[in-house]
């Protein structure tokens, strides 16, 4: 919690930083190095209550077109131990909420969805020109002045987090807003989740709240045969969640 | 050979200058992409101001919720609050989105099947958005 | 929304074309054909002589449309040259811009220009106006078309093709790399992809220069050589068994280990690839092909009804093997990574990657083929008697 005392201190910073934030000069972030930092999320699945904010938040910040997703929320209906087979859906990736469920039992939960930013990233691998990267920060990253829209990447993503802009005919997904996190910010889906089930996670910072969180539990990923080395860590994930 | 050189020669000139600056990949993109514009300006500056709000809302089970969670993108009003005076949204509307019962809610969560609930009537009238559980307003049957 | 089941939000539309089913099937017929020409010239098969100029001016026409709809299909086609400016080492798809291009270069226009020399000079001086020119250019500068010089075209000739076989396998093979090499996509990764592309190219390869020797000797009304034609069924069939049993393998392991992705796609196969891969590609495009074939290695069909036969089995196979194509293109963008759902693939008629375009590009080598034949005629007789003339025009 902020007092008037700290405030008085922060203003003159946050003044300077937000001049900085509004200009959008095509410059790097000051005080910002790339190396002192390796960037992850952590999702916890007990916490999310399908409400969409994620989505929308996302999809304003990131000026994400209608009909694609930088981020989406799924729902599960698991028939007890049957892992192989649940029912999943995701009306507009979740970005208008979740209609009542026509199950009445059941196991039932949301999975929000996101690109990985994986340390291993298969869809890096395969772009022919390298218009999409992996920063020394662990972000994967794209290039839409680069990219020829080969569709490569989307071909390679195992997860299904890229799409093809419609206007741009280039590649785009999840930037985990780079932009936001660079100037001390967190993602646009993390500050509008109101459960704290996304959370951003600095695992290079040994301070970072979620550090903690993340010794203490136990997290998954997604697709862990791929070996992709996924960074968003989910917490709770069942094994049915494809 | 010619064809060779030529090539070369092509090359310098297309190829952008900060290509392979930090990887297999064009430099400059990294500082391109962190100097968009940000639409949501982020709790700390939202209370940098209203924390008479912040007061209210961290004494209910709202603490957590930060502000352009319910109040939409707000950069824009904290660089000019002159200016830009953002909408108060429609409580009708905005607290079903979470509170609208669903199997798939983990159970502990507070939730309501609006109909039963309220039927239609605006959550503002019983309950006071930055802190729901204070001071319910009188209750309409 | 045309989705059965559950997708992830993204993947419900195509990211790969009708135009990526058409780019492997072009290549896939230059490597074959060229397969094809270099069995007379390093394994001296004499039967197949007749379709050797034949089959290199087809691949050449091939590989020239090969490129267009890659480029189509982009979504920034103007940026494409960056793949040979900032190719990025880790990516199939990169390294095979240069792969293509030493191909071209280094290995079909070269091996063309060396067996065609000859003919190029004489013509270069038998011929007036527009032709002379083109012809005087073709020479690259050089006119010495004495015996020893010839001998060294052929030498150099025969090296090109040996270096050739293993650059048209690796041209294709790579286009099956690239699909193989996706971990993602359980439908495409294998490490038998390369190899069955290769194998189906060349299948494809040879029963189009055998179609296309048929119909050109109809063409000009000139008698069909059987043994050539018999030959090349033959090559064909014993390509087709090799291919089948690949793809057969890759089924039945499939089949056997059940592994995540099967029931989803078992059940893709069963429904919406029912047609394209059951029917068309197995039993219409592969099975009736090679039964028919096979069955004339045993049973002496008069020739009429041989070359009939051989007709209709290279129409199936060129089917049979584009449906291949589209199996593994479409087939494998059809079904959910989640192995929870199905989406269906909707072709405009009248688009950049519309089926207008992929049928246009399919008959335009048929096009720079006649040019190249007209240019750099293939037969025999032909090229003989021009020779004959220019040489008397010479000695006046």
């Amino acid at each position: 919690m902020i007092t008037r005392r700290h405030f008085i201190y922060l203003l003159p910073a946050a003044a300077v930083a937000w001049d900085f934030v509004l200009a959008g000069t095509p410059e790097a972030a000051p005080n910002y190095t790339q190396t002192d930092h390796w960037w992850g999320m952590l999702i916890d699945i007990s916490k999310c209550i399908g409400c969409g904010n994620c989505v929308r938040a996302c999809s304003t910040e990131n000026d994400v077109p209608e009909g694609y997703f930088r981020t989406w929320v799924e729902r599960y209906h698991v028939d007890d131990w049957h892992m192989e087979s649940p029912k999943v859906d995701s009306p507009k990736g979740g970005k208008e909420g979740f209609p009542p469920s026509s199950y009445t039992g059941g196991k039932n939960f949301f999975v929000p969805k996101m690109c990985n930013h994986c340390a291993d990233s298969p869809c890096t691998q395969v772009c022919p020109v390298g218009a999409t990267f992996e920063t020394r920060d662990g972000v994967v990253l794209v290039d839409d002045t680069y990219c020829l829209g080969c569709r490569y990447c989307i071909q390679a993503c195992p997860y299904g987090c890229r799409f093809l802009h419609p206007k741009k005919h280039t590649a785009e997904k999840c930037s985990l807003c780079y932009h936001r996190i660079t100037k001390g910010l967190t993602t646009a889906c993390c500050e509008n989740c109101p459960t704290g089930a996304r959370q951003l996670v600095d695992l290079k910072n040994p301070k970072d709240p979620a550090i903690e969180f993340l010794k203490t539990h136990s997290v998954q990923v997604l697709k862990p045969h791929l070996a992709t080395g996924a960074k968003v860590l989910y917490n709770g994930l069942d094994g049915s969640v494809r | 050979m010619v064809g060779f050189v030529l090539f070369l020669v092509l090359r310098a000139h297309f190829v952008p200058r900060t290509f392979g600056q930090y990887g297999h990949y064009r430099g400059a993109a990294v500082g391109e992409l962190s100097s968009k514009p940000v639409k949501f300006a982020g709790h700390q500056l939202c209370e940098g101001c209203h924390d008479d709000v912040l007061k209210v809302k961290s004494a209910g089970p709202h603490a957590h919720v930060n502000c352009e969670a319910c109040h939409g993108p707000q950069a824009k009003h904290a660089d000019d609050p002159g200016e830009f005076k953002p909408q108060l949204p429609d409580t009708a509307v905005l607290c079903a989105r979470c509170h609208e019962a669903n199997i798939a809610k983990p159970k502990g969560f507070p939730q309501v099947v609006s109909a039963e609930h309220s039927s239609g009537v605006a959550c503002k009238t019983c309950h006071i958005p930055h802190n729901p559980k204070q001071m319910p307003g009188e209750k309409h049957s | 929304m045309p989705v059965d089941g559950f997708m992830y939000p993204n993947e419900v539309e195509l990211q790969w074309s009708v135009l990526i089913v058409v780019y492997p099937f072009l290549t896939g017929l230059v490597a074959g054909a060229f397969i094809l020409a270099s069995l007379e010239r390093i394994f001296h098969v004499e039967a197949v002589k007749p379709t050797y100029r034949l089959a290199l001016l087809t691949a050449l026409s091939f590989l020239l449309v090969a490129p267009m709809p890659l480029q189509l299909h982009l979504g920034r086609p103007e940026r494409s040259f960056e793949m040979y400016l900032t190719p990025h080492r880790t990516s199939a798809m990169a390294m095979f811009g240069f792969v293509y291009l030493w191909y071209l270069m280094a290995v079909l226009v070269l091996e063309i220009w060396l067996d065609y020399r000859r003919e190029i000079v004489l013509l270069s001086q038998s011929t007036t106006g527009l032709r002379r020119m083109i012809y005087k250019v073709m020479t690259l500068g050089s006119s010495n078309i004495s015996d020893e010089a010839l001998r060294v075209d052929d030498r150099v000739g025969y090296a090109i093709t040996m270096i050739g076989i293993p650059s048209a396998f690796l041209l294709h093979g790579y286009v099956g790399f690239i699909f193989g090499s996706i971990k993602a996509n359980p439908w495409w990764s294998t490490p038998l992809m390369p190899v069955v592309f290769l194998f189906s190219a060349m299948v494809s390869g040879i029963a189009l220069v055998l179609l296309l020797y048929m119909a050109s000797m109809r063409m000009r009304k000139r008698p069909i050589d059987m043994r050539c034609v018999d030959k090349i069924a033959q090559y064909l069939l014993y390509t087709f068994i090799i291919d089948f049993t690949l793809e057969l393998l890759d089924l039945i392991h499939r089949i056997y280990e059940a592994d995540e992705s099967f029931r989803s796609l078992n059940f893709l196969m069963h429904s919406k690839l029912y047609v394209s891969q059951i029917l068309i590609q197995i039993l219409l495009g592969t099975l009736v092909p090679i039964f028919v074939i096979g069955f004339m290695q045993f049973v002496k069909v008069p020739e009429a009804v041989r070359r009939f036969l051989y007709a209709v089995s290279g129409c199936l196979t060129l089917v049979g093997i584009f449906a291949m194509r589209w199996n593994v293109v479409i087939g494998g963008q059809l079904f959910s990574k989640s192995f929870l759902g199905y989406t269906t693939y909707k072709v405009d008629l009248i688009s950049r990657e519309g089926e207008l375009i992929a049928a246009g590009l399919m008959i335009l080598p048929f096009i720079i083929l006649a040019i190249l034949v007209k240019l750099l005629p293939p037969w025999g007789e032909e090229v003989r008697a021009a020779g004959l003339a220019a040489s008397a025009q010479a000695g006046d």
